[in-house]
């Protein structure tokens, strides 16, 4: 099923673009640019935040930081492994990119551990930043109730994320 | 500046840790392959967000946000009541949660401040409403039709089916999206409104 929607994306949306009488091509080739134009400017962030992760698993601190937290993690049916990933999630969306990457390498992308890390990935957004531009652009001292809604709804993705993955994949 | 406080906590943890446990050498020599690994990274995403935003320019022009919209106005009257009375704050929202949906992060976030700027403007008060509290955790809440990135991270790692954890990712992220409007919804019961 899932095969299809990539794919009739594609599609549809030049098949659209071009009925608006629009150059379709021409729209791919300048959005593409534009694109590896946001991804230059984040290489330095990924070479940076790659160095930081790999020396957190070569001294030991990641697995000690999974080991430490590896309780509370089993409780809810979350994967140890994938703690500092959990840890990062909310804070920073390329240090996030840079662990999940990092997690998939080590187990393997089709191990329960590095699916559950990409399905995290792919379900949950960066909150703090999220939360900061929008009440920053709107004038909003007060937040209220925001962060603990927020992080409670990254809760049960990393919750979901490893439940649907254990069913799915074993 | 936040990003510079957790570096430097992680290189001190990190160097901490390996003198405790004398993995020194191999700390040192993970640093040099973690930079080439911020390489491989880079270029294992490259060729996915180059078609991904040039697709999403596409999806754009095409007006695909606008079809969507038609089908999610009803379920976002449910959410934010004021979107009943200002059509312009509806037509943001909509925009706003069409196009995160698509994976269209260029255009969903303008769209998003639009909209919760109309609703600060709404109360005139720097506390933020239950409607604008919502959009936020909608938004912080993410959910997405193609995860590309995670995808083409996969792809480049030997996944067998890059996009066969597109299910799991829906999901995950409809509960996750859903329960964190209920705690939400709940939470603007009781919280002081001031």
């Amino acid at each position: 099923m899932y095969n299809y929607i990539v794919p009739s994306l594609l599609l549809i949306s030049s098949a659209l673009a071009l009925r608006k009488k629009e150059n379709s091509y021409q729209l791919m080739l300048h959005g593409g640019a534009e694109g590896l134009k946001i991804l230059v400017s984040i290489i330095p962030a990924l070479v940076m935040l790659l160095v930081a992760v790999t020396m957190l698993q070569a001294s030991g601190a990641a697995d000690w930081i999974s080991h430490l937290l590896s309780p509370m993690f089993s409780f809810f049916g979350i994967p140890p492994e994938t703690a500092l990933l959990v840890l990062i999630r909310p804070l920073s969306g390329s240090a996030a990119l840079a662990v999940g990457t990092q997690i998939m390498t080590q187990y393997g992308p089709d191990s329960l551990i590095g699916r559950t890390a990409a399905v995290m990935l792919g379900s949950t957004e960066t909150t703090f930043y999220t939360i900061s531009i929008y009440f920053g652009a709107a004038g909003i001292q007060k937040t209220r109730y925001t962060i603990p809604a927020a992080l409670f709804a990254d809760f049960v993705g990393f919750f979901m994320a490893s439940l649907t993955v254990r069913l799915f994949w074993t | 500046m936040v990003m510079s406080w957790i570096y430097v906590f992680i290189l001190f943890v990190s160097i901490l840790s390996a003198a405790l446990h004398g993995n020194m050498q191999s700390l040192s020599a993970g640093i040099l392959e973690g930079a080439e690994k911020g390489i491989t990274l880079s270029l294992s995403l490259a060729g996915s967000i180059c078609l991904w935003t040039g697709v999403g320019a596409l999806m754009d022009k095409a007006g695909m946000t606008l079809i969507l919209s038609k089908f999610l106005s009803p379920l976002l009257r449910l959410i934010f009541p004021s979107a009943k009375k200002d059509s312009i704050l509806s037509q943001h929202l909509s925009a706003n949660i069409c196009a995160n949906f698509l994976g269209l992060g260029n255009a969903a976030t303008p769209m998003g401040i639009q909209a919760a700027k109309r609703l600060a403007a709404h109360r005139q008060s720097t506390v933020a409403s239950g409607e604008l509290c919502r959009l936020v955790v909608l938004n912080t809440a993410s959910i997405q039709l193609i995860p590309a990135n995670v995808a083409a991270v996969r792809a480049s790692l030997g996944a067998a089916a890059p996009f066969d954890i597109l299910p799991a990712v829906w999901i995950t992220s409809l509960c996750s999206a859903g329960l964190g409007l209920v705690v939400a919804f709940l939470m603007g019961k009781v919280w002081r409104n001031v």
